[in-house]
């Protein structure tokens, strides 16, 4: 590339960046307080929205001068709403407070914005140190994160694309315009990024591979096709700072030699989709899209295109046939989409996460990205660490850290005192691991290892409640699903799979049947074509080595030990607990099973009782009366 | 039961769709784009529906059809005014998702996938909303409602059901002053 074009992409960025910075100073400047709301999906479903709008209220009512700023979301999903407060004058810093209901706004509201008490009941954490408040960053669940991807996620509006630019963005992008493509490719290579989508292939391989294919119409595709149940960073990340993947993108094709790009995003994303396609409008806008990229000769465009919903899409060559208007069934491979992918030209396919790793990567270069991480796997990983733990939400660790270290220091372990029992990584395509293995370490090749997989990140934490044999019989009911139909060994034999687990969890369990469920999953994984079907038997698998006693309770005592298994559980009172006099769980009863004798004693009528627990819920904690049994054969009689 | 719409209904709606695709290409591509117009502008996919797009791309009804089909998306019948959208993924069935699933349907006398017959409401089953961290989670009319109870489920449908009757005796009222 000639030098007058290196000057060009300096001089066109260096506009954008200025002016960038002049607006992120005049809003610091301005000498008002600043209440900042995360508001991407899970915000809003706590209710970020009426917080909003209670500040706002407030706000107009009170007369009180301030400005409300949204961004994404921070990761701390527990927490939602977050709301932090910045009000200078009242000498406290920037205050983080979680859990902010509209009440808790208004109060908020008039005693720190008016008086100047920030409620110390309510916070969480100062953003910065100082001598008043803890700071956040002394509790494990924020400093033991290493944030690389999700960097800039609930510090920046997704909106408005001149605060990415004050905070550093794209800038790695003009940096790129000026090197040959080659230099970003080896670039990449050197700091063995893997993709994060799940099965790990060097990311800068790829881009090589690419590269080097003959082409002319070569495409970046984006894939934001986040399909596993648990598993929510990819929409976190478009929704929080859509602008950090679009300028991966555009390295990305500028290092591939493609012109044409496409998000892929699931249809049940409906704000990220927003998001990204205005992120898209104002990239272009600026020039940082679109022909001539920033005054060079590199002319790009990406598109959005929404998904409709069907697991195997996330499988590249089932995307391409999506794009392309037809099933979205897998083909055999090869040829790799690097060869030929879409309408038959070379075709990169990166996970969001992947593409958003590279900007920092460019910028602070392959050693330091290497420093993170382990040998064969440098660099952060992502979970949504969710089910029975107490600091749900995002995480993003080092790779390397152990699954203790993730679940119990710094997603605070399992809540109500119960036990930890599994950890299921990777959804439908990983594994369940239980205690024995939580000091294994997060990375790509130990977690195959063990018999789970990195996947997109998913993590459901589980406790001695849950029922392993219920939890694979739910991932095949899922997968079984979700399969294309196009391999017999996947359409049918999960099917089987699923009868099998089915009546299992029913009490209706065979011998034979938990060695035939080996066999029958070994076929699935070797008859078929692609990853849903290669993997869908793995939670079977891995639950089976770790908990086949569980398994051999269902079929031989008809017997749920974690009383999951809703055939197999029953409730009851405990009549020597039970203060009789009250009705809570009469009146929870959503159905009427429960009756009162003439002398006041309560029953379960099992021929009615559909074992949704409310009763249990609703007993008051002194009496906590109400039992579950199995095999429901234990519960006593009351007439 | 599910209720079809009326003869004039469908009409409105396939004239709509005759406008609007006017703006697609013609390439195989525009396919799935195209389904997915006619189901935001009309929440579900008729029969005309999809010849109509066969005849504008010039492919066969059973292709149009075999694609609506293979994807989750679409829909082919008229939802409710209220669509339920109770959230299956694996943090929601964990926690007990599949019990809010029952008590929508038992409440509404539905099954999944299903309207009521008078088209008040439909509940469909969804692999994963995520909004994991609130499990067990439903999407009621594109509001998410986290951490869902049994007692939740019949809270929402009456608080439905006391609009309605809000709204039927409100027209009531300022119909005789007319």
């Amino acid at each position: 590339m000639s030098p007058l074009n290196n000057e060009t992409v300096q001089k066109a960025f260096g506009v954008i960046r200025d002016e960038a910075k002049r607006r992120r100073d005049a809003f610091r400047e301005e000498p008002v307080p600043k209440i900042q709301i995360g508001m991407a999906t899970c915000g809003i479903a706590s209710g970020a929205l009426e917080t909003k709008n209670a500040f706002e209220e407030v706000l107009a009512e009170r007369k009180i001068k301030a400005h409300i700023r949204t961004v994404g979301c921070i990761g701390h999903c527990y927490a939602e709403p977050v709301v932090i407060m910045d009000h200078p004058e009242s000498g406290f810093p920037p205050i983080f407070y979680h859990n902010v209901t509209p009440g808790k706004a208004k109060m908020l509201a008039k005693s720190f914005l008016e008086d100047g008490d920030p409620l110390f009941e309510h916070v969480l954490g100062a953003m910065e140190e100082n001598d008043l408040v803890p700071q956040v960053l002394d509790f494990p669940r924020f400093n033991q994160e290493k944030r690389v991807v999700l960097e800039k996620c609930g510090c920046v509006d997704p909106e408005d694309i001149y605060e990415y630019i004050a905070d550093g963005g794209y800038e790695t992008l003009a940096k790129t315009l000026q090197l040959a493509p080659n230099e970003i490719i080896e670039e990449v290579q050197e700091s063995g990024l893997r993709g994060r989508g799940g099965a790990g292939f060097p990311t800068g391989r790829k881009w090589d591979l690419a590269r080097n294919a003959d082409g002319q119409h070569k495409t970046v595709i984006c894939n934001a096709d986040e399909g596993d149940p648990g598993a929510y960073m990819d929409r976190t990340l478009l929704e929080s700072n859509p602008h950090q993947v679009l300028e991966g993108m555009a390295i990305c094709a500028y290092a591939v030699g493609a012109q044409k790009a496409i998000v892929y995003v699931r249809a049940e994303y409906p704000l990220a989709v927003k998001i990204v396609t205005k992120a898209i409008g104002q990239a272009r806008e600026l020039g940082l899209l679109g022909e001539g990229v920033l005054g060079s000769s590199f002319d790009l465009e990406i598109d959005v295109f929404q998904g409709s919903g069907a697991f195997v899409c996330g499988e590249e060559t089932a995307l391409i046939q999506s794009i392309e208007g037809n099933r979205g069934m897998p083909r055999h491979r090869p040829p790799y989409p690097v060869q030929q992918g879409l309408g038959g030209q070379p075709t990169v396919i990166n996970n969001v996460k992947t593409l958003a790793s590279i900007p920092p990567i460019i910028e602070h270069g392959a050693t330091w990205f290497r420093a993170i991480g382990t040998e064969e796997s440098p660099g952060t990983a992502i979970f949504s660490v969710v089910g029975n733990v107490v600091h749900a939400g995002l995480v993003e660790i080092p790779m390397g850290v152990t699954l203790r270290t993730l679940i119990f220091d710094i997603c605070g372990g399992v809540p109500n005192k119960k036990k930890f029992k599994a950890v299921q990584i990777g959804g439908p395509s990983g594994g369940c691991l239980p205690e024995e293995f939580l000091d294994t370490p997060i990375d790509f090749d130990s977690l195959i290892q063990a018999g789970a997989m990195m996947g997109s990140g998913g993590m459901v934490v589980m406790d001695e409640d849950t029922c392993m044999v219920d939890v694979s019989r739910y991932f095949l009911d899922f997968t079984q699903k979700e399969s294309c139909g196009k391999c017999t060994f996947c359409r049918i034999g999960t099917h089987h799979l699923l009868n099998t687990l089915e009546r299992i969890t029913k009490g209706e369990g065979r011998d034979g049947d938990l060695d035939q469920l080996e066999t029958l999953s070994e076929d699935i994984k070797n008859g078929s074509l692609c990853g849903l079907g290669k993997t869908a038997p793995n939670p079977v698998l891995t639950s089976l080595r770790y908990f086949r006693d569980e398994y051999e309770a269902h079929v031989k005592e008809r017997r749920c030990p974690a009383r999951m298994c809703r055939t197999l559980t029953a409730f009851y009172i405990d009549l020597d607990k039970c203060a009789r006099g009250c009705d809570a769980c009469v009146g929870s009863c959503p159905v009427e099973a429960i009756f009162t004798t003439k002398n006041r004693k309560k029953g379960v009528d099992q021929s009615l009782c559909v074992k949704c627990g409310e009763c249990m819920v609703a007993c008051p904690a002194e009496y906590d009366a109400v039992m579950k049994v199995s095999p429901p054969d234990l519960a006593p009689v009351v007439d | 039961m599910i209720q079809e719409n009326s003869l004039e209904e469908e009409k409105l709606i396939l004239d709509d769709i005759a406008s609007r695709l006017k703006a697609f290409g013609r390439e195989r591509e525009e396919l799935i784009p195209i389904l997915q117009m006619i189901q935001e502008r009309h929440a579900y996919i008729a029969e005309d529906a999809i010849k109509m797009a066969a005849e504008y791309l010039g492919i066969a009804i059973c292709e149009v059809y075999g694609v609506a089909t293979f994807y989750n998306q679409f829909r082919f019948h008229p939802p409710g005014k209220n669509h339920i959208k109770v959230c299956l993924g694996t943090a929601c069935h964990v926690r007990g998702g599949d019990i809010i699933l029952e008590n929508f349907e038992r409440k509404l006398e539905i099954r999944d996938g299903e309207t009521t017959p008078d088209r008040e409401f439909s509940i469909e089953r969804v692999a994963c909303v995520g909004c994991c961290a609130l499990a067990p989670v439903s999407v009621v009319n594109e509001t998410v409602q986290g951490h869902m109870a049994p007692s939740k489920v019949e809270g929402l449908i009456l608080g439905f059901k006391i609009e309605k009757e809000k709204a039927e005796r409100e027209k009531k009222k300022s119909e005789p002053a007319q």
